[in-house]
C-alpha cells in the first residue's frame, strides 16, 4: 500500500507540480483533523489543486488506482466530514480562491470552492448585495464546504440554508468527469441531491451561488432573561405573534461567561440567557415589529434590553455568539459541539432534560443554540486530561442526540453527519432508510471512493446493493411536525 | 528555561477551529495549513509530543512573520506569542542551520542592534546613494545572485540625510506636566533620526520634560523575535537599569514597545531582575498611547494633507494600539485619515524577516502596496520604522513615489505650524 501511494504521489506531482503535493509525514499531520479534533487521520497524500481540470485529474488518477480521497476546504467543519484517510488522498481547495464573477444585475456570484464565505459578501456589498448563508465560521470557512455540508448559520431561520444560495455547481464526478449540475435543470433535482452530500458523491470546483440584496434596514437587540424558560418563552411569544425575525439566537449562562472572557462583548451581567434577535427589512415593517418584539421580550421577562446603535454595536453583539464555540476553549480545556434539532415547542423541555443530564452526570453543559428554528448547539465541556471524562462527555452529548430524535427532531442541523455521526443515523432511520440513502450514493459513486467511511455507519461497497426492505417507518405519520 | 514548562498547557488552549487563518499573512499567501497559526501550534504539538525539530517544521516556523494577527483573531485566547517565542529559541538552541543562513543571521544580529555600528554604516551608505552607485547594482543584479537577504537589505535602506544628536534633556514648554524617558531605538535613531527630533518636540510642546539618556542600546526587540533569548535578556536587563528612575518610558517604534512590554515575561526567570522588569513594562508607553493618555494641550495647526494610516502589528495586535494615533491624526485640522484595506495583514517587514524571508516579504510588501496606492492618498504614516521602509520599498518598485511620514512626525508639523510641505514635498 505504501509503495502504491508512493507512485501515486510521483504521478500526482507530474500532474501538479512539486509544491503542490505533499508527502512529508511532518506536514501531512497538520492536515489530520478540520475543526472536530477527537477524530484524527494523517493523510496519505495532500495535494493542493488550482484548477478544476486538476482536481478531475487527481479524482481519475485515484478512480484507476482504487484509492480513496476526501475533498477540504478551509478545515472548519465540525463534524468530521473532512477527515482523511491514512490510506487516501487529500483534496484541499484552499488555494482556490478566485472569485470569478459578481454579476449583480443577475443577482448572482461565480466562484471556486476555497473562496472564504464572507469574501464574497465583502465583493458584492459595495454594490448593496450580499451571500446570505452565514455560519459562525463565516470568516475562514469555505464556500465548497458550505455547499457540501449545506451549512446553515444565525440568519437561516428567514433566508435558509446554502442549497436555497447555490444556483448551479460545476463538479467532478467520482469518475473524474467534469459536470455542470443547474437548479433549473429539468428532470431530476440532482443539484439539490449534491448540495449537503457532504462531499460523498463528488467535488464541486465552481459554485454559482445567489446574492441577496442587503435589507434597507437591520434593527437588533440583545435582551437579558433570568432564566432559559423565560428566553424561551420570549422566543415563541415572538414567532406566535407572526413575526419572522432574520434571527432568534439564545445563549446561556455557561456560554455567556465564556463570550465574556474570549472577546468582552459585555452582555448584562447576571443574565440566566441572552436573547439575540435580528430584524430586516422594509423599514416601516421593520420599526413596528421591532417594538413588538420589545415588548414581548419584556412581557416574558426580560431584565435588560439592549438596541444595537449602529453597525458597531450590532457587530458587538454577535461577537458574543459568533465566537461562542471556540470561546467554551477559554473556560473548558476541551469540549464537544453538538448539534440537534427539535421542534421549537419543545425547548423548555429538552433544555430541563439536558439540565438534568447535566446534573446526573456531573458533566458542565453551555448552551448556545439558533432558537427560532429549534437548532440547539449544547457544548458538552470536558477535560481530557482527566482519565474517563471524555468518554463521560461522549455519553451525555449522545444522550442529547436521542432526547433530540425522542422529541421529533433530529441528530444534526447543520454541522453535517460526517465520520461524528455516523453511528447515530440508525437511531433516526431504518435499514431500509439508510438502504436507500445507499442507492442514492452508488448512483454517484459506485466504488466507494469518494470521502467514504461518512455519513453512513456500516460502509457497503455498491457491488452488494441492498435491496428494498419493508417496514414502517419510525416516524411514520410525524412528517408534519416540522 | 522555566517558561517551557507552561508549553504543553498554551498549546492545548489551541481547539483548531481556524478563526485565525484569513489574517496570517503567509496562509493568505500560500493557503498551506502548515504555514497557518493552526498549522504551526500544530507542528510544535507534534515536537512536544517527542517528534525530533524536522527542516521542514523549522521551515515553517522560520516563515511566521510573528505578525501576532492571529493573537488578535483568536477566540480561544492562545497566547501565540509565547509560543513562537518558545519555539524561536528551541529552533536557535537545537537546529543547526546551513553555514550560509547562520553567517547572515550573525550579521543582522551583529550590526542593526548596535546603534555605532549602524552609525558607522551611515556614510558608506550615504555616498553609494550619492554616488549612483546604488542604481547601478540594482541593474546588474549582482547582490541578488550574491544572497536575496543582502539585496534585500540594500533595497530596504531609507535615503540618508544629516542626523542630528538629540540631547539629554528636552525641557517642557509651558507648565510641566510630565517627565519621560524616550528610547531612541537602533534602526529609528541611525536611519530615521528626524522621526525621533519630531518625538522629542511633540512631547516637549505638549509639557513634558523629555529625559533622553545616552547610554540606552537596543531594547533586545529584534534578538527577542528572532529566539534568540540570552541576547535579548542582555539587553533588556541594560534597558532596565537605563530608563528604571523614570515614571513613563515613551517608545516611538512599535517592535521595540511591544518587546519591552514583555519584559515581565522575558525575565521572570531571573530573580535579580523580574520585579524590576515587571516595573519597567507596566511604565512604557506608545507615544500615540501616552498623548493620548495625557491629552492634548499644546495647539493645533492645519495640516491639508489626506494620509494613509498603516496599523504596524506590533503596535496594534501586539499591543493593541488602534484608536489612539487614529485620534492623534483625526484631531489635526483639516487632515483626512483615509483606512487601508485589509488592515489587520501585515505588510512583510516583521522585524528581520524582510531580511530573512525575502520572497515572501516582497509578495506581502507588493500586496500591502496595492493597498496603499488603492487609498490615493499623499502620505503614508505608520508608527514602526520598519513598515515604513518595506511599504515605501513596494511602492516605489511600482512607480508610486509617496512619502512616508511617523504619527510623531505628522503631530510635530501640526503643532509648530509648519504646512503641508513640511510632510509631503510636492507642495499642493
Amino acid at each position: 500500500m505504501e509503495t502504491e501511494l508512493q507512485a501515486l504521489a510521483l504521478r500526482l506531482e507530474a500532474l501538479l507540480g512539486p509544491g503542490q503535493v505533499i508527502t512529508d509525514p511532518v506536514r501531512l499531520r497538520t492536515y489530520e483533523c478540520d475543526g472536530l479534533t477527537n477524530h484524527r487521520a494523517s493523510p496519505g497524500i495532500v495535494v493542493l489543486p488550482d484548477t478544476a481540470e486538476q482536481i478531475a485529474a487527481i479524482v481519475r488518477e485515484c478512480a484507476s488506482e482504487g484509492v480513496p480521497y476526501v475533498a477540504r476546504g478551509s478545515g472548519t467543519g465540525l463534524s468530521g466530514g473532512a477527515l482523511p484517510r491514512a490510506d487516501g488522498v487529500l483534496i484541499v481547495t484552499s488555494r482556490m480562491r478566485r472569485i470569478l464573477e459578481v454579476d449583480v444585475a443577475n443577482q448572482r456570484a461565480v466562484v471556486e470552492p476555497g473562496v472564504i464565505n464572507l469574501d464574497v459578501t465583502r465583493a458584492a456589498r459595495p454594490q448593496g448585495y450580499y451571500f446570505a448563508p452565514d455560519p459562525s465560521s463565516q470568516q475562514i470557512c469555505s464556500v465548497g464546504g458550505n455547499v457540501a455540508e449545506n451549512s446553515g448559520g444565525a440568519h437561516c431561520l428567514k433566508y435558509g440554508f446554502t442549497a436555497h444560495h447555490v444556483l448551479a455547481c460545476e463538479v467532478v464526478t467520482p469518475d473524474g468527469e467534469l459536470v455542470e449540475l443547474c437548479a433549473d435543470d429539468p428532470g431530476y433535482d440532482l443539484l439539490g441531491v449534491f448540495v449537503g452530500a457532504e462531499g460523498t458523491l463528488g467535488i464541486t470546483t465552481k459554485i454559482t451561488v445567489r446574492l441577496t440584496r442587503v435589507p434597507e434596514t437591520v434593527e437588533t437587540l440583545l435582551a437579558a432573561f433570568d432564566s432559559i424558560e423565560a428566553g424561551g418563552a420570549a422566543v415563541s411569544a415572538i414567532i406566535a405573534a407572526g413575526v419572522v425575525p432574520a434571527a432568534i439566537e439564545m445563549m446561556d449562562a455557561l456560554s455567556i461567561e465564556a463570550a465574556e472572557a474570549a472577546v468582552r462583548c459585555e452582555y448584562p451581567p447576571g443574565a440566566g440567557a441572552v436573547l439575540i434577535v435580528e430584524l430586516d427589512g422594509p423599514e416601516p415593517e421593520v420599526a413596528a415589529q421591532f417594538a413588538e418584539v420589545e415588548r414581548l421580550c419584556r412581557d416574558a421577562g426580560a431584565f435588560e434590553i439592549r438596541i444595537a446603535a449602529g453597525e458597531a454595536e450590532r457587530a458587538l453583539i454577535w461577537k458574543g455568539r459568533k465566537s461562542a464555540f471556540a470561546a467554551v476553549g477559554r473556560i473548558s480545556p476541551a469540549y464537544i459541539v453538538q448539534d440537534g434539532v427539535i421542534p421549537r415547542t419543545s425547548l423548555p423541555r429538552v433544555l430541563a432534560r439536558i439540565d438534568a443530564l447535566s446534573a446526573e452526570s456531573g458533566v458542565r453543559v453551555a448552551n448556545v443554540f439558533h432558537a427560532g428554528d429549534g437548532n440547539l448547539h449544547p457544548l458538552v465541556l470536558f477535560d481530557d486530561a482527566e482519565p474517563g471524562a471524555e468518554e463521560r462527555a461522549e455519553a451525555v452529548s449522545g444522550a442529547i442526540l436521542d432526547l433530540c430524535i425522542e422529541h421529533g427532531g433530529s441528530i444534526t442541523g447543520e454541522h453535517g453527519v460526517g465520520v461524528d455521526k455516523a453511528r447515530y443515523m440508525p437511531r433516526m432511520f431504518t435499514d431500509t432508510d439508510l438502504d436507500t440513502m445507499q442507492m442514492v450514493r452508488c448512483g454517484f459513486d459506485p466504488a466507494g471512493l469518494c470521502n467514504p467511511g461518512k455519513v453512513f455507519p456500516t460502509p457497503r461497497m455498491c457491488g452488494e446493493v441492498p435491496g428494498v426492505r419493508k417496514g414502517p417507518h419510525p416516524y411514520e405519520g410525524k412528517a408534519d411536525i416540522f | 528555561m522555566s517558561a517551557d514548562n507552561d508549553l504543553p498547557k498554551l498549546l492545548d488552549d489551541c481547539v483548531h477551529c481556524g478563526f485565525c487563518l484569513p489574517t496570517c499573512p503567509t496562509y493568505v499567501l500560500w493557503g498551506e495549513e502548515m504555514d497557518s497559526p493552526r498549522g504551526r501550534i500544530h507542528l510544535m504539538a507534534q515536537h512536544e509530543e517527542g517528534a525530533p525539530l524536522s527542516g521542514p517544521m523549522v521551515e515553517h516556523f522560520d516563515r511566521c512573520l510573528g505578525c501576532m494577527a492571529c493573537v488578535t483573531a483568536c477566540p480561544s485566547g492562545v497566547q501565540y506569542d509565547r509560543l513562537i517565542e518558545m519555539t524561536r529559541a528551541e529552533v536557535e538552541r537545537e537546529h543547526p542551520r546551513p553555514f550560509q543562513e547562520r553567517v547572515i543571521r550573525e550579521a543582522i544580529f551583529r550590526l542593526f542592534p548596535y546603534r555605532r555600528r549602524l552609525r558607522a554604516l551611515r556614510g558608506p551608505l550615504r555616498a553609494y546613494q550619492r554616488t549612483g552607485l546604488d542604481r547601478l547594482v540594482r541593474r546588474t543584479g549582482l547582490l541578488e545572485r550574491l544572497s536575496p537577504s543582502l539585496a534585500a537589505m540594500e533595497r530596504l535602506a531609507p535615503p540618508l540625510g544629516r542626523a542630528p544628536r538629540l540631547p539629554e534633556r528636552v525641557g517642557a514648554r509651558g507648565g510641566r506636566r510630565a517627565t519621560v524617558g524616550m528610547l531612541t531605538g537602533c534602526v529609528q535613531s541611525e536611519f530615521f533620526p528626524g522621526v525621533n527630533a519630531a518625538t522629542a518636540r511633540v512631547l516637549a510642546l505638549e509639557g513634558c520634560d523629555v529625559v533622553i539618556p545616552r547610554a540606552q542600546g537596543c531594547c533586545g526587540a529584534l534578538s527577542l523575535h528572532a529566539g534568540r533569548e540570552e541576547e535579548a535578556r542582555a539587553f533588556a536587563r541594560r534597558t532596565v537599569a537605563t530608563f528604571e528612575h523614570v515614571d513613563v518610558i515613551v517608545v516611538n517604534a512599535a517592535g521595540c514597545g511591544s518587546a519591552m512590554k514583555e519584559y515581565e515575561a522575558l525575565l521572570a526567570a531571573d530573580p535579580a531582575w523580574s520585579r524590576r522588569a515587571a516595573a519597567l513594562a507596566g511604565r512604557t508607553r506608545d507615544l500615540a498611547e501616552f498623548l493620548v493618555e495625557l491629552g492634548p494641550r499644546a495647539e493645533r495647526h492645519p495640516l491639508p494633507v489626506t494620509l494613509a494610516y498603516h496599523d504596524a502589528c506590533h503596535l496594534s495586535h501586539a499591543q493593541g494600539i488602534r484608536s489612539q494615533p487614529r485620534a492623534l491624526l483625526a484631531a489635526v485640522p483639516e487632515l483626512k485619515v483615509r483606512e487601508i484595506a485589509d488592515p489587520e495583514i501585515c505588510c512583510g517587514s516583521a522585524g528581520t524577516y524582510n531580511l530573512l524571508q525575502p520572497e515572501a516579504a516582497a509578495e506581502l510588501g507588493e500586496r500591502k502596496a496595492v493597498n496603499v496606492d488603492a487609498t490615493g492618498a499623499e502620505l503614508l504614516v505608520a508608527a514602526n520604522p520598519g513598515c515604513s521602509m518595506q511599504i515605501a520599498t513596494a511602492l516605489r518598485r511600482r512607480g508610486t513615489d509617496i512619502a512616508v511620514a511617523h504619527t510623531a512626525q505628522v503631530l510635530d508639523a501640526s503643532l509648530r505650524g509648519l504646512g503641508r510641505e513640511a510632510l509631503v514635498k510636492h507642495g499642493s
